[in-house]
């Protein structure tokens, strides 16, 4: 299985996310610069943390118009796994391949701490690995990771199952202590907290790395076990 | 020419954060009156006339890119203005 990691001017997390599949992971990894028209030759898509295009506007909402994107929509709907942490997910969302939105955090403040996050779904294919319930410590870095979406939005995030992971103490407001969400297809994950920082003790935790090796573990099980 | 002034504010539904605190701020002050703040964007868009709908092409951009529809509102204005 073969890893994009997509870099945007102003990408920062784009070589933690790079060491996390490589080194950890031990999965192929390769840089993609956001002016890229071709993705095909990659089985899964990374959108790293960062401030993608300085953040002007609203967080992601200049690298939706990236060329890179078209293909990574292209991917989201061919059934790749795609992945967005951080300033990824707000791109995620900006694009439309996830509903809501951010808003600045509740404090103002930006929030730089480990957070324990519940994993509500195992189901995905970004989950398999972990318990139901389970309480990990993944980092987040952010200012605007309140997550907000209207009341039907969020009945439709229940009731399909899409809300993956959630602050066990809520840093940032967001809407019913959402973390992390994915698509209704499920091949399309959100999420504010960094498991590409969590992949080793040395670093405080290493429970991220599972969320890696499920991605994997679906791949294969779809793509390799069935030839 | 025109000169399109575009005005993005958070949606009345969603809580605005600094606003709330710039509205403290004003309090310390001593302004009582105030009672409540909104902090939005301003826009200035230069346009060339041409053979298109205006109205729809603003529309366009702000929803598009301008505005977040999930969380924010907006409304422009259009002056014609002669080319420097």
């Amino acid at each position: 299985m073969k890893f994009a990691v997509i870099v945007f001017p102003g990408s920062n997390c784009d070589t933690d996310m790079y060491h996390a599949v490589k080194d950890e992971l031990g999965a192929e990894v390769e840089y993609v610069w956001h002016d890229a028209t071709n993705l095909n030759q990659f089985d899964g898509i990374l959108l790293p943390g960062g401030f993608s295009y300085g953040d002007y506007l609203r967080s992601g909402a200049l690298a939706q118009f990236s060329n890179v994107m078209t293909e990574v929509v292209k991917a989201a709907r061919e059934g790749k796994p795609v992945l967005g942490v951080c300033n990824g997910f707000q791109i995620l969302l900006e694009t439309g391949l996830l509903p809501g939105a951010m808003r600045r955090n509740e404090s103002l403040k930006f929030i730089c701490q480990p957070e324990e996050l519940v994993v509500e779904n195992t189901s995905t294919i970004f989950t398999t690995q972990y318990e139901k319930g389970e309480v990990i410590s993944v980092p987040v870095a952010h200012g605007e990771g309140n997550y907000y979406c209207d009341e039907e939005t969020l009945q439709q995030l229940k009731a399909n199952n899409q809300i993956v992971f959630t602050y066990k103490n809520n840093p940032n407001g967001s809407v019913e202590n959402i973390a992390g969400i994915t698509n209704e297809e499920g091949n399309v994950l959100g999420m504010m907290p960094h498991p590409e920082r969590a992949v080793d003790e040395l670093l405080g935790s290493k429970d991220g790395l599972k969320l890696f090796q499920s991605i994997v573990k679906s791949w294969r099980e779809r793509y390799v076990a069935a030839t | 020419m025109y000169k399109v002034k575009v005005y993005v504010t958070l949606r009345e539904s969603v809580l605005d954060p600094q606003g709330k605190a710039v509205m403290s701020s004003l309090h310390k002050m001593g302004q009582s009156e105030v009672e409540d703040v909104r902090i939005g964007k301003y826009l200035e868009l230069t346009l060339q006339k041409g053979n298109y709908d205006l109205d729809e092409k603003i529309v366009n951009m702000c929803s598009k890119l301008l505005s977040n529809p999930v969380i924010e509102d907006y409304r422009y204005e259009v002056e014609e203005v002669v080319a420097q």
